[in-house]
């Protein structure tokens, strides 16, 4: 029993334990994806982070031990948006021929999130902090948090708004648009990209390519709508 | 291979430097896929290995995002009494959101693509 509490500590004590335990419990997730036909509700991101947090509770390990080693994969998350310019530059010629329809698709949606979550938060009844946290959550979250923090609210709330909208948003999304019938592989991309930044990129990207470029240009495209929008709207409405 | 990699990584700091220098409201790695970009347009073409090695870093993107989505654990407090609002907030945005951007797009491109065609 002894060796095994010292096997347990050394490794607990290692970055290799919880990188390992997020590629296993990412792996999981995908494999249910995959099982489950692609359906957008076994998010593979939602699951793996339900497996982790449930391990991290059981075993009571602190949210900063496992980013210790986790902090690796995270960190290709920068490298990664650069390399987006790929599938985009794959796509330029798409691009071009709609850019109007592109920037008036993608502002109509920048206004319509922060409006949206403005509107129904007031509605029910939200604080002032919750609301200002809630009017960035559709873009990237180090954008988001700049905004709040300008405007005097949260950023660690908005963080977690940020990241609950990207897995919202490629769960139900998918499944929006097929009622709709919405078909077209640019607007769908260019829907995920502005509601639900990197995780609906990611998502549109496993789907197909065109989708993908289209969402991780207006994932760009949105910060930069709502970094310059939202300051504004807030002064009008507070 | 090592190459491209060493690209990917200045792409992404010269974005980071950019933005601290200039005070953009736009993250880093955001600027840093310009950057990669305006790299390409100037190359004429994806060299193959730069192909393989960004292939490689996105077709797992989703996982990425996954050491942040652990990070709800710490923050599930800060939801507090406003949960009920902010569930809801955030289904009914996200959901109309993608609904609004999808339809403007579809119909934006429609009616410049098919000319003539019927409205």
């Amino acid at each position: 029993m002894e060796d095994l509490r010292d096997i347990w500590v050394y490794l607990s004590a290692s970055p290799l334990l919880h990188l390992t335990l997020t590629l296993v419990a990412f792996q999981a997730g995908n494999w249910i994806y995959g099982k489950s036909g692609k359906n957008p509700l076994c998010n593979p991101v939602m699951i793996a982070v339900l497996v982790i947090v449930g391990m991290l509770l059981a075993t009571g390990t602190s949210y900063e031990d496992y980013f210790d080693g986790a902090q690796f994969v995270h960190f290709l998350l920068g490298p990664a948006t650069v390399s987006l310019a790929i599938p985009l530059y794959r796509q330029f010629d798409k691009v071009r021929k709609s850019a109007f329809a592109i920037l008036a698709s993608i502002i109509t949606g920048s206004l319509t999130a922060m409006a949206s979550a403005l509107g129904v938060g007031y509605l029910l009844g939200a604080s002032k902090d919750t609301l200002i946290a809630l009017a960035p959550k559709s873009v990237t979250a180090p954008v988001a948090m700049g905004i709040v923090e300008q405007l005097g609210g949260l950023p660690s709330l908005t963080a977690v708004l940020v990241i609950l909208t990207g897995i919202i948003g490629a769960m139900l999304g998918p499944i929006a648009l097929n009622l709709l019938g919405l078909k077209d592989w640019q607007a769908r991309g260019l829907a995920l990209g502005t509601a639900s930044h990197g995780i609906g990129t990611a998502r549109a990207l496993q789907v197909n390519e065109v989708a993908g470029a289209f969402s991780g240009l207006a994932m760009g495209l949105n910060a930069l709508a709502t970094a310059i929008l939202l300051p504004i709207l807030w002064r009008l409405l507070f | 291979m090592l190459n491209y990699l060493t690209l990917i990584f200045s792409c992404q700091l010269a974005g980071e430097l950019a933005r601290v220098a200039l005070g953009l409201p736009i993250p880093g790695p955001v600027l840093g896929m310009v950057l990669l970009f305006l790299f390409l347009v100037f190359k004429g073409g994806i060299p193959e290995q730069l192909a393989s090695v960004t292939g490689g870093l996105l077709n797992h993107l989703s996982l990425l995002f996954v050491p942040a989505g652990v990070g709800l654990m710490l923050h599930f407090k800060l939801l507090g009494s406003d949960w009920l609002a902010i569930s809801a907030a955030l289904v009914v945005s996200t959901v109309l959101t993608i609904v609004v951007t999808a339809t403007m797009m579809t119909l934006l491109t429609r009616s410049s693509a098919s000319g003539k065609g019927e409205e």
